[in-house]
This record gives C-alpha cells, structure tokens and sequence, in this order.
C-alpha cells in the first residue's frame, strides 16, 4: 500500500467511525444531491438526532474530504451526494492484504 | 397586536412582482413609488385582506451575504401553504422553477422548496389531515 493510499485509508476510516456520520451516508443513499438543509430535516425527523447545523457542516466537511460524498451546484445551492462505493476497493484491499494468510 | 406584512428580500422588484404574481398566482395589493423602490405587497390570490407579503429589495449590505448563505444551504428562510405540493411542484416545474427538494413527507405534512429567482429558496407545505 502506498503512503498515498494509506493516508486516504485513513481519512476514509476516520470518517466512517463516527454514527452521524454513517446516518448522513445511510440518508444519502436513500436520496442523493441533498442540501444541507434537508440532511438536517431528515436527521430530526427520521432519526430523533438534534444536533445543531453548524455540527452537520463539520461532518459533511469530513465526509467529504475523504472522499465519501461528492457535491454538486444548483444554482447557488450546494448538494451533497455519497460517494461510498468508490471507497470499497481501498478498504477491500487493505483487508484482502491483511487477510489472506489466515484464510 | 395582529400580523399584516412580512417581509421576503428581493433582488430586483420589477422581476419579483412578475414571478409572485404570474408564476405564483398571488395578487398585487399596494405598489407605491418610495424613493428608488416601490412599497410593493402581494396577497394570496382571492384574499385581498390577508397578510400582505412585501417585496423588500435587499439593499441592505448584509443582505447580500445573508441570503448567499441560505441559498448555499438550502435552507428556506420563508413558507407558503399549499393544498396539494405534488401537484404544485408539477406545475410550477413546468413552468421551469428549479426546485431545490422535491416533494417529502415529514409525517403529517408534506414540503418541497423552490427557487424564487429572486435571491430566495421558499418552502412550501401541504398539511395533511392525521
């Protein structure tokens, strides 16, 4: 694994451990190019999460960072989408090189 | 104490008007030359003695910034009740606003928001019976 992989490997892992952070994925799966707005309407009432907007932002940041959700523009307004499945080979390859040993 | 004006900040007035009226299907009340702008209010169509909306230019420097970062957001700073938001959002679509969440159903009500092209986002609401 490169050093490039490996830092990406973390950001991603950093990321996804974090269960606000997985809901926004779960509800991003459901519907994508979400404004913030929504996510945060979708997290109060699907899942009983208050947790203020600005919190929301930070986590949308992170996620995005490491590649978990791209975004998009409607005109001034910025959408959010997941990104997850272009994460699995990263994961997947760490895990098959670590594993296959003991298989 | 009761409320009779609210206020929705508006990029160019002329364009707003046509848009709350035509598009919209609200209704001009007053339209009164006030130095450069116009005090410029609309009603809902059929009610000329509800609350009256005024259509503010957003002059004030904060303004601009203040509405560039709802719009960033999504988030809708101002909500119009609708009987049917499906059939709205059909519509209005067809007439070629943007809306920026279609149609969903939070329980007893169901929102979508809009583009106003004006500055704004606008959330409409449908309350459903429960």
């Amino acid at each position: 694994m490169t050093r490039k992989n490996a830092a990406e490997l973390d950001a991603v892992l950093h990321a996804l451990a974090d269960s606000t952070r997985r809901t926004i994925l779960e509800e991003l799966s459901n519907r994508n190019e979400q404004a913030l707005f929504e996510i945060c309407v979708r997290l109060v009432e699907g899942y009983g999460l208050s947790i203020k907007r600005q919190s929301i932002s930070k986590h949308l940041a992170v996620l995005e960072n490491a590649g978990l959700i791209h975004t998009s523009w409607q005109g001034r307004t910025k959408l959010h989408s997941t990104n997850l499945p272009s994460v699995v080979p990263l994961i997947t390859q760490w895990l098959n090189n670590h594993t296959q040993d003991s298989l | 104490m009761k409320i009779i004006v609210t206020s929705v900040l508006v990029d160019d007035q002329a364009k707003a008007l046509r848009f709350y009226t035509e598009t919209l299907g609200f209704e001009k009340k007053h339209d009164v030359p006030l130095g450069e702008h116009r005090w410029l209010t609309v009603t809902s169509s059929g009610e000329p003695d509800s609350v009256e909306l005024l259509l503010e230019p957003s002059e004030h420097p904060a303004a601009k910034p203040f509405k560039e970062a709802l719009m960033r957001d999504g988030i809708p700073y101002t909500m119009f009740g609708i009987d049917d938001v499906e059939a709205e959002h059909k519509r209005l679509t067809e007439l070629g606003v943007i809306f920026t969440q279609p149609p969903t159903k939070h329980g007893d009500v169901t929102t979508a928001v809009f583009n106003d092209t004006c500055g704004n986002l606008i959330q409409i609401l449908q309350q459903h019976e429960s």
